[in-house]
């Protein structure tokens, strides 16, 4: 028995960004200040590294613009108390890295079963385990993959300050109209670096940020001038689970083209695609336009999606050139993700180079260099498609 | 009203409920809907459950009510309640979910002290997942992973929930242990415990004993000397914290 | 024609304000309208060890905010310039506090914003007087300048010990032959704005550093590589 959303008219909230300003910010501050442009209510959150400084900032500036802010005892007790504020009808978020996204699988389970608004930024840091609190791109497949499901989130990979103001926004704007668990997939760098970037009010700038409505605490008596609310993810038998599953599946594969979003540079006369997400793509963006300017002829593919990933892009780029060269701070990750999107034949003509460097960081110059041998056949391909 | 009735709050249409026969949910989710009838705030409770049997009262009541995780139910409960004060939080759960995979999540809101109820229904086992031991077993109590009695030495003692949580619960907070074998009793506790809530004072942590004649494998006299003699015994029914019994703002313990 | 990107990374002990020093030249640069971007190295340790800053400004967007190779490095006690020896390569720059001699003053008063702009460990300051008799680390790359300049011994005897990482990013910033004196004055002025309030003597004080540093780091381009502060390797 569920109800329709009602929607509710939007608390009115000090809006922290009136004017557009040009600001030199950490990353972690950037995410803050998104949130609060986009009329975020509040963060539960759980300190782990190198995500902190989101939880100092909002901690300080939530006050000022009447938003709350709640530590909780570990990311179980942040994921579900976002949830429980989200059903009330408030958008909220966390944020999170490595061992701690690992636990939110749950609560992100939960949101992809009941469709609720769950928005979530994860800085990676190192991994498995413990491993670093610095730096890497591990977490591909726990954010798209992870939780006992189907993957029915949306996952953004933003490569530069701007972008992580701009999707943090587009996550919560994403969340609020389709109803699936949106991530924001940083790193560390990202998160530590301090680089320049232009605050604005969405609302400014058209961004349809849709009102957030309640699915519990509904205005009536339930039962008298109501239906009651009810809301659950466990079912009785397994056709029972498909015939709720269904329509969530396909909702989620009907928004996928719209949802779907990438940057391509220099397909054209292509005779190698580097292919990279997130902070790796700026090494490769700035590799590929340093090998255009001496003539020789790469091109670059840059996901910001990773879910729903943009196949159809993928595909035509690289049925033009089927020579692609990934590039990751990951063994592999990104590199699986195009091989399922790009199936059937062109899988089969693809030749597919790997430049793998799990947990570290990866450099124009190496990206250049492993170009080049490439190009000149030093680089064997079958023996990059091993390293999976 | 009378013990035969059904509270305003439930659900006619979703009656007969799905609990087995014996089973003490019914009444203690009885005590909860007389409880929430007299105080007359069905519009703005928020019921949450659990998994375990708790999940099966997801369409009990005329309430609002969502059906989260495996102990996942109270940091639920206090993210609405923290975003929208206005609502009456109950979290709804069984021993496994509070005392076990959820402890810390108990522990930490009755440190924060968060305006919610939390409702544990205690009958000694996992019943759900097929009669495993629970925190709450007691000693040489035959379960499906102790066939041979809980041994204390091995398997340690049953936990005591509200007399652990009554140890460092904040002022204004409320702590009762109830018993589905006086549902007048257990009502009113619930009451208070919400009570508790609407006044802003702090959290309500209330465990009601209960019974499990399914994986207990016992009939209904067996089934009500356990509950009455054995549980009783080791689990003493009243009040430990109670704000209205203490000096203003100080926890006060019977 | 675009202004090229120079890399810059600086290294010290926790507490010499490697941090702060790194964070207000590239804040400068932004200001200037130019890119920018700063980025600590951080660990799961909260004090001691060695602090490295990484800084690229120029007029390109700028790639990974790390790297391999820097065109200036900058090192504020010895065993930083050991670990800074990874980012040499011909093109480089080194400038290094010859003053090392001197024990480091440390400060809990943090102005760094990130981890590691806190107290040095005990340890260090024994090691410290170790290293008086110790000579210049061994480098076994080659570069293309080493420049001494006695940030220290110049903070304490002409203004502040605590103003000796102000000294140096003075000098490092001309260095870099991007950013203005009056926009590095700015930026830190804007960081320490909240102290500067309690006691307004530490503006000029600061400004005087940074001057300091500026002028010496004019003087050593100029100066002949054989007059022994600045050598040529």
């Amino acid at each position: 028995m569920i109800n329709q959303p009602v929607v509710q008219e939007e608390k009115l909230l000090t809006r922290p960004v009136g004017e557009e300003k040009r600001a030199f910010m950490y990353g972690n501050e950037v995410v803050v200040w998104a949130a609060l442009a986009a009329g975020t209510e509040f963060l539960f959150g759980y300190p782990i590294t190198p995500q902190n400084e989101i939880m100092h900032y909002w901690s300080r500036l939530a006050p000022r613009y009447g938003r709350g802010f709640l530590q909780t005892e570990d990311e179980l007790s942040a994921g579900f108390a976002a949830l429980g504020g989200i059903m009330t009808g408030a958008r909220c978020f966390s944020a999170t890295a490595g061992p701690g996204t690992v636990l939110f699988q749950e609560p992100l389970s939960m949101a992809e079963m009941m469709r609720i608004p769950l928005v979530l930024v994860v800085q990676q840091r190192g991994g498995p385990s413990t491993a670093t609190v610095i730096y890497s791109q591990q977490e591909v497949f726990l954010t798209i993959f992870g939780g006992n499901g189907e993957g029915l989130r949306v996952v953004y990979s933003p490569g530069s300050h701007q972008e992580m103001y701009d999707f943090t926004i587009k996550a919560f704007a994403t969340a609020w109209e389709y109803r699936f668990p949106t991530l924001v997939l940083g790193d560390g760098y990202q998160a530590k670096m301090r680089e320049p970037v232009t605050l604005y009010d969405p609302r400014k700038k058209g961004i349809d940020l849709k009102p957030p409505f309640p699915l519990v605490g509904l205005k009536g008596v339930p039962g008298v001038d109501r239906e009651p609310a009810h809301w659950r993810n466990a079912f009785s038998v397994e056709e029972e689970l498909f015939e709720a599953l269904k329509p969530v599946i396909d909702d989620f594969h009907r928004a996928a083209p719209s949802l779907s979003e990438k940057e391509e540079g220099f397909p054209e006369g292509a005779e190698l695609i580097i292919a990279a997400h997130g902070i790796v793509g700026r090494s490769v963006r700035a590799a590929v336009r340093e090998l255009r300017e001496k003539d020789i002829p790469v091109g670059f593919f840059r996901p910001i999606t990773l879910r729903p990933f943009p196949d159809k892009d993928i595909k035509n780029v690289l049925s033009a050139c089927p020579r692609l060269l990934v590039v990751e701070s990951a063994q592999g990750q990104l590199a699986k993700l195009i091989r399922i999107a790009v199936g059937g034949e062109l899988e089969h003509a693809l030749k597919m180079y790997a430049y793998f460097r799990p947990g570290l960081g990866i450099t124009a110059e190496e990206v250049v260099q492993e170009a080049r041998a490439i190009l000149s056949g030093e680089r064997e391909n079958e023996a990059a498609m091993s390293l999976f | 009203m009378s013990e035969q009735s059904m509270p305003l709050s439930w659900r006619t249409e979703t009656k007969p409920h799905k609990f087995c026969p014996g089973c003490g949910h019914g009444l203690v989710l009885k005590a909860l809907g007389m409880a929430v009838d007299r105080l007359n705030i069905a519009e703005r409770v928020l019921f949450g459950c659990d998994i375990g049997c708790s999940l099966l009262s997801w369409d009990f009541f005329n309430l609002d009510t969502v059906q989260t995780h495996h102990g996942r139910t109270v940091p639920f409960i206090v993210g609405a309640k923290r975003a929208r004060p206005h609502l009456v939080g109950i979290a709804y759960m069984g021993d496994g979910g509070a005392y076990a995979i959820g402890v810390q999540h108990l522990v930490n809101a009755t440190m924060r002290n968060d305006r919610i109820l939390v409702i544990i229904v205690n009958n000694t086992t996992y019943a759900m997942t097929g009669g495993q031991m629970a925190p709450t077993s007691l000693p040489g109590q035959k379960t499906e992973t102790t066939p041979g009695g809980r041994e204390p030495h091995q398997e340690g003692y049953p936990l005591r929930g509200p007399e652990m949580i009554a140890s460092f619960a904040p002022g204004g907070a409320y702590v009762a242990r109830g018993s589905v074998s006086q549902v007048q009793r257990l009502s009113r506790f619930l009451e208070r415990g919400l009570e508790n809530q609407l006044q802003d004072r702090g959290i309500s942590v209330i465990e009601a004993l209960s019974t499990c004649p399914t994986n207990w494998r016992t009939n209904a006299v067996d089934t009500w000397k356990y509950l009455e003699k054995e549980m009783t015994e080791y689990y003493p029914v009243g009040e430990l914290v109670s704000p209205w019994k203490s000096k203003a703002g100080e926890a006060n313990r019977l | 024609m675009t202004l090229r990107n120079k890399r810059i990374v600086m290294g010290g002990e926790g507490g010499q304000g490697v941090q702060a020093a790194a964070d207000i030249l590239a804040q400068a640069v932004f200001e200037e309208g130019k890119e920018a971007l700063y980025i600590p190295n951080f660990g799961i340790e909260q004090r001691g060890g060695v602090s490295l800053a990484f800084v690229q400004i120029g007029g390109e967007p700028i790639g990974s905010p790390k790297f391999k190779y820097a065109h200036l490095i900058v090192a504020l006690s010895g065993r930083s310039l050991e670990r800074l020896q990874g980012y040499m390569s011909e093109e480089s720059i080194i400038l290094y506090d010859s003053s090392l001699l001197a024990p480091p003053q440390v400060s809990d008063e943090v102005i760094g914003w990130q981890c590691y702009d806190t107290i040095a460990p005990e340890a260090f300051a024994e090691r410290r007087l170790t290293d008086r008799r110790q000579s210049f680390p061994e480098i076994p790359r080659k570069v293309k300048y080493i420049f001494g300049l006695p940030a220290s011994e110049m903070a304490q005897n002409k203004l502040h010990p605590r103003v000796a990482n102000i000294i140096i990013l003075g000098a490092t910033a001309r260095f870099t032959e991007i950013v203005q004196l009056e926009s590095i004055k700015k930026a830190l002025e804007e960081r320490l704005a909240n102290k500067i309030k309690r006691d307004p003597a530490l503006k000029d004080l600061n400004y005087k550093a940074l001057e300091l540093g500026w002028e010496a780091a004019g003087r050593m381009i100029k100066i002949p590589v054989s007059t022994g502060k600045i050598f040529k390797r």
